[in-house]
């Protein structure tokens, strides 16, 4: 096998791995609100993309290795996914913000994937058709918030600031990914301001990435609240070695 | 049914009639309706219904409807500590599947003129019950299949003759849900055939569970039939089809041959195969701690209906939040609601 090759493999497999750890942590994230959403049709909705997201993550995990073993078996610095996707639940506005952010990231990005001819392009065809409602989902909750009750509003505009810092890590280039990420970062940026714009929340101004953790999450740099969900997500698997399920 | 149509109960009385002239017209609605029941017809939302028929359908529906949204907790315990993805993915589909069946069931309920809202106030002031097993803790993963395999198993033999049931709504709703949770039955029972053939932890941890939850799974099907105060008016409406100990001897006579299969033991001394009865006999249920749980002395009690509470009032500002937005954008509360 030549040398080319071998590093095509494992650059295929990174970018599996980073792609599949972001949905595998929202998709656990989500999971925490089974029993607390505001409503019953969001029980329903937010167990759905969660949903999505795990058969996402499955696949691409079991494009880089055994999917119960990446998931239950890598400490935290191993993890890829970018920090946006491991914060923590927060109210609802933070939660619909977390999805405005990251659905239309993975909306764009399983669009590109999917119109080029790379090893992710069918993966990324039927991902791309999931994510469209988890950004369409995410769209209609702003709306409401932003636009919905003076206490709404505020809470859409501290959760949209809160989380801005962590939107400039998905645009750091992912070696495997064959990707035009300034493109990429201009489409998200028009499509969010005209959602933020019709919600009549203010675009936050402040940076997009923190002082020193510019692409930490790729380089498996994580936050602190991280290693917690790690924590609960792991322990029963661990607490098992070798057992089946 | 479609021969007498009226939209409530109390539309009946003809504005300015005697006296006996109502209660001519109200015979003759209750005559239909008899017969309607009689011949197996199914009463639809906008035919004449007693007024104690509809009372009690909303009752039951009310307690089925809640019971699915408080029974997403115990399993929703397990969800970010699923011991595998696809365990993580089978169990975030049920619990899904459990909000499903609750808008289903409070959807039937509204057809009997009773708003979400106003059963939601009344789950959460404790006016109205949920299934009292949702009251016992779920302690270890095996529970969640022992869930699957003895309280869905309960539920299902309680819930498919409601597919037959005199009430439209209600008897379509429940085909639905049964058909979901003879899945959710199969993925516990093989959940827990998982546990028990694995390592010797994994099997301790099967049979604990079904330790644990074979006696509540049993109670569910409510008191015996000589005490229970609902059961001979709901058959005779045919909103209920076979007696409370019926369903229950359905229950262990099929549960017993699949606890075998699964190599777990039941926590009963006294079960073995009668074969004059052509059943399992079984031993007494203690029923003091049935009432017990019911009054609120559960281990979960108090634990289930806060999160219910606690969930119901911090989305209280996005509920309202969508109303106001649906109020300035069309003019309605169009999606907004609950």
């Amino acid at each position: 096998m030549s040398t080319p090759t071998t590093h095509e493999a494992a650059a295929f497999a990174g970018a599996a791995l980073a792609l599949g750890d972001d949905a595998l942590v929202l998709s656990q994230r989500l999971g925490e609100w089974a029993g607390a959403a505001p409503v019953l049709e969001e029980e329903v909705a937010l167990a759905n993309i969660a949903l999505d997201l795990l058969g996402q993550a499955r696949v691409l995990l079991s494009l880089a290795g055994d999917e119960d073993e990446l998931a239950f078996l890598r400490e935290e610095r191993s993890f890829r996914n970018v920090q946006l996707v491991e914060q923590p639940n927060g109210d609802f506005a933070h939660t619909i913000a977390r999805q405005l952010y990251f659905s239309t990231y993975q909306r764009l990005l399983y669009g590109q994937l999917a119109a080029g001819d790379g090893p992710f392009s069918g993966l990324a065809a039927k991902a791309v058709k999931e994510v469209a409602y988890h950004q369409d989902h995410a769209e209609h909750w702003t709306l409401r918030l932003g636009d919905g009750t003076a206490e709404s509003h505020d809470r859409m505009q501290r959760a949209c600031d809160a989380l801005w810092r962590y939107t400039g890590e998905l645009f750091q280039p992912v070696d495997g990914l064959d990707l035009d990420h300034e493109a990429l970062e201009s489409a998200w940026l028009a499509s969010v301001t005209d959602v933020l714009g019709r919600a009549t929340i203010t675009l936050p101004s402040g940076p997009r990435t923190g002082a020193w953790a510019a692409g930490a999450g790729r380089q498996g740099l994580h936050t602190e609240s991280f290693g917690r969900m790690l924590a609960e997500m792991q322990h029963l698997h661990r607490s098992h070695p070798g057992a089946t399920w | 049914m479609t021969a007498v149509t009226a939209g409530t109960a109390e539309s009946t009385g003809a504005p300015g009639g005697s006296d006996a002239a109502v209660a001519a017209e109200q015979a003759a609605y209750e005559a239909v309706f008899d017969a309607a029941v009689a011949a197996d017809e199914r009463i639809e939302p906008r035919d004449w219904m007693p007024e104690a028929y509809r009372a009690s359908l909303v009752r039951q529906i009310a307690q089925h409807a809640h019971s699915e949204i408080i029974g997403m907790q115990p399993e929703a315990n397990w969800i970010t500590r699923a011991p595998s993805l696809r365990r993580k993915a089978i169990l975030m589909a049920k619990v899904q599947d459990e909000a499903g069946h609750g808008l289903y069931l409070y959807s039937a309920a509204e057809t009997l003129g009773t708003s979400r809202d106003e059963l939601l106030d009344k789950l959460h002031s404790g006016r109205q019950k949920y299934s009292s097993i949702f009251n016992y803790p779920t302690l270890t993963w095996a529970d969640v299949g022992a869930i699957g395999w003895l309280v869905d198993g309960a539920a299902i033999t309680n819930q498919v003759p409601l597919c037959r049931c005199s009430y439209g709504p209600y008897a379509r709703a429940m085909v639905r849900v049964c058909k979901e949770e003879s899945f959710h039955q199969r993925q516990g029972y093989e959940a827990l055939l998982a546990l028990s053939r694995g390592t010797e932890a994994q099997h301790a941890m099967a049979q604990d569970a079904v330790d644990r939850w074979w006696w509540p799974s049993l109670m569910m099907f409510g008191p015996p039939d000589a005490e229970s105060t609902h059961t001979a008016q709901a058959m005779a409406w045919k909103i209920k089809r076979h007696s409370n100990d019926e369903l229950r001897q359905r229950f262990v006579d099929i549960a017993v041959p699949q606890a075998e299969a699964l190599g777990l033991t039941l926590p009963d001394p006294d079960l073995r195969w009668n074969e004059e009865r052509g059943h399992y006999d079984f031993g007494p249920i203690d029923w003091t701690e049935f009432w017990d749980v019911l009054k609120g002395n559960g281990p979960c009690n108090d634990q289930r209906l806060s999160k219910r509470r606690q969930a119901h009032e911090d989305g209280a500002w996005v509920r309202e939040a969508a109303a106001a937005y649906a109020e300035k954008h069309t003019g309605t509360h169009g999606e907004a609601q609950a």
